[in-house]
């Protein structure tokens, strides 16, 4: 009977597609803003993520997130090298400061001081040039995006300068870097030429990054680096969490992408639901006959199931498919980089649609339950 | 109760909708007896009782009260999926409306009961396009039911009742929705390809147009049988009474069709 199923389901054509449209846009619109705000909400935590060598951040107690950092003393990264369990620490600065092109534009840019001697924290990614050229004086490596901003329409290269606090930045790399959440430009360069390139402050140790001797639990060194020195230490992903938290309870941003979620989970709800369902019924007649004619209940459940799973997976799918084909589009867009469609949205999304197409079965498979087969008697 | 050579055996049942003050008694004892190699037609005025017994007949609804006997099963006595299966196997049905699904061409139509019964589905419709053709509509196999007139859509529709070799055909008013000429000819393929011996045949009517092919006609009104006209086709007069159990009632037809009684 499932061919009968699926030819009463492809019959009426203006609902078959009706119901496949409705479910692929809601699929769609699923995927693309939870994706997106995955996306973004992520970036918070770009510049922690990209920093792969130590596992431990320590922190002024105060601050939160690293996008405002209340600046160490010096003496403090000697003091968390102090604690057992500590295999290393090095210094990293982190702060914003304002880069002025050849042609006069400018921009601010996040600075990424990393240490001198080991270059802890330097990006891992290079689409030119080697992190060993920041050796150089006055050297920085900036992220592709950022290159482009500067110098656009111009090859990616090596060679070019930008000016910052007065003094001169030579680009020796460019980077890959993880988009952060400003679209700022992410310049990297030594800590102790990152503290020329920025406005003196009196502090400006933004992070010990640390690593846990061999053997040594990283929680566990948090712990004592907390204990001993009074500071905040965290590890990388605890602290990717906090600015992600931070981001989603100090901003619109999940209210708003919460809210579109929201109306294409009705939408892909409602809308579906209710065509299935007007569908069923109009065809209730029909099933009235099967049941006359012998078909029996559990045939007619699996009827009804096939055809909802039909346009469930189709719509599902073209759905998917317009995702995938929406985010490679926008994949090298450099301000929407690094946003993807990840497994378990789409994964998610299935779930979901599979549970809207079969609450939209239930209800019409009601209807048909109930039906007295006599109906067929009654013209 | 004996069932040898009968289809049906139905003694004082009867059904009632509704309670209370909204209680309606849609049968009120029938007492009939259908043969088997007969063609026996239901008639009375609308709201007479006829369709609720074709509904009793066929198990769609349950009698009320009193017994009755389906090819020698009790359908009150079986299981609901065992009822399923009995109508499955037993029972062709032919609708007023004729009931087509839409979106499958005559010969697959021609083929759900097999299909319901488990029967592949190239095997199924090739059964359902040699019947077809034994109705003279192989040429329309292939048609969907919106590109059949209603004669062509009433011949699948009786192609459908008999593909699976049922011992009891119903028919919901198959002449209602056709002009009287192919009314007529519905009824002569009907009479010509599904009454033989084992098999009986139940059709519920008005049109006294088609009376003439009847071998007992059962004329209802106000949930009763109120005659009988038996053994049409030997000229055996009618006796105006139904079975000697049955109550028998005075009520005035509304169709003219008693007056054919005897004729």
């Amino acid at each position: 009977m499932n061919f009968v199923a699926l030819k009463m389901l492809v019959a009426d054509r203006a609902k078959y597609f009706g119901l496949i449209f409705a479910i692929a846009f809601a699929s769609f619109l699923l995927a693309n803003q939870i994706s997106i705000f995955i996306g973004i909400m992520t970036r918070p935590a770009s510049q922690i993520r990209d920093v792969v060598d130590a596992d431990i951040w320590v922190m002024d107690p105060q601050t939160l997130y690293d996008g405002e950092v209340y600046a160490l003393r010096d003496s403090d990264l000697y003091r968390v090298r102090s604690v057992s369990g500590v295999e290393w620490a090095v210094p990293l600065y982190k702060g914003t400061g304002r880069a002025k092109g050849p042609d006069g534009k400018f921009r601010t840019v996040i600075l990424m001081g990393v240490d001198d001697a080991t270059l802890v924290g330097a990006p891992r990614k290079m689409l030119l040039g080697s992190i060993r050229d920041l050796d150089q004086p006055d050297a920085g490596i900036i992220d592709k995006a950022g290159f482009l901003y500067f110098f656009p329409g111009e090859p990616l290269q090596v060679g070019k300068t930008l000016q910052m606090n007065e003094r001169r930045v030579l680009i020796v790399g460019i980077s890959d870097a993880s988009a952060p959440f400003q679209s700022f430009p992410v310049l990297h360069t030594r800590y102790s030429q990152a503290l020329g390139f920025v406005g003196r402050e009196r502090n400006l140790l933004s992070f010990v990054l640390a690593k846990p001797a061999p053997g040594v639990p990283v929680e566990d060194v948090c712990h004592r680096i907390q204990a001993a020195t009074g500071l905040r230490a965290r590890t990388t992903g605890e602290f990717s969490g906090d600015a992600f938290l931070f981001y989603l309870r100090n901003t619109g941003i999940p209210v708003n992408f919460g809210i579109t979620v929201m109306i294409a989970l009705i939408i892909g709800s409602v809308v579906p639901g209710q065509t299935f369902y007007i569908f069923t019924i109009e065809n209730l007649k029909h099933f009235g006959a099967l049941k006359a004619i012998g078909v029996t209940n559990r045939r007619i459940i699996g009827m009804i199931l096939l055809q909802a799973m039909v346009v469930g997976s189709t719509g599902y799918a073209l759905g998917m498919g317009m995702a995938a084909a929406f985010f490679s589009v926008f994949l090298n867009y450099l301000p929407t980089r690094g946003i993807v469609l990840p497994w378990q949205v789409m994964a998610g999304i299935a779930v979901v649609v599979f549970f809207v197409v079969v609450l939209a079965s239930l209800m019409s498979i009601r209807r048909v339950l109930v039906l007295e087969p006599a109906v067929v008697f009654r013209g | 109760m004996s069932s040898n050579g009968i289809a049906v055996v139905s003694r004082e049942v009867t059904k009632t909708f509704g309670r209370g003050d909204t209680k309606v008694h849609a049968l009120r004892g029938i007492d009939l007896d259908i043969r088997l190699g007969e063609l026996t037609m239901l008639v009375g005025p609308s709201g007479s009782g006829k369709t609720t017994l074709l509904s009793v007949i066929t198990g769609l609804l349950d009698a009320t009260s009193g017994e009755l006997m389906v090819l020698g099963q009790r359908p009150t006595a079986l299981a609901p999926e065992e009822l399923i299966l009995f109508r499955r196997k037993n029972l062709g049905f032919v609708f007023q409306q004729y009931n087509l699904i839409p979106a499958l061409t005559a010969a697959e139509n021609v083929a759900v009961p097999l299909l319901a019964g488990g029967t592949k589905r190239r095997q199924a419709v090739a059964r359902g396009k040699e019947f077809l053709a034994a109705l003279s509509m192989a040429h329309r196999a292939d048609a969907l039911p919106s590109e059949l007139s209603g004669g062509e859509q009433q011949r699948v529709a009786l192609a459908r009742a008999l593909v699976h070799e049922p011992r009891l055909i119903v028919c919901d008013e198959p002449t209602s929705a056709l002009d009287g000429r192919t009314g007529h000819a519905v009824m002569e393929l009907l009479s010509a390809t599904a009454v033989r011996p084992g098999r009986a045949v139940i059709i519920v009517t008005h049109a006294s147009r088609i009376f003439d092919f009847a071998d007992q006609i059962a004329h209802m009104d106000d949930g009763r049988i109120v005659s009988l006209e038996e053994d049409r086709k030997n000229g055996n007069s009618a006796n105006g009474l139904a079975p000697a159990s049955a109550t028998f009632s005075l009520a005035e037809p509304n169709d003219g069709s008693f007056l054919r009684i005897g004729g």
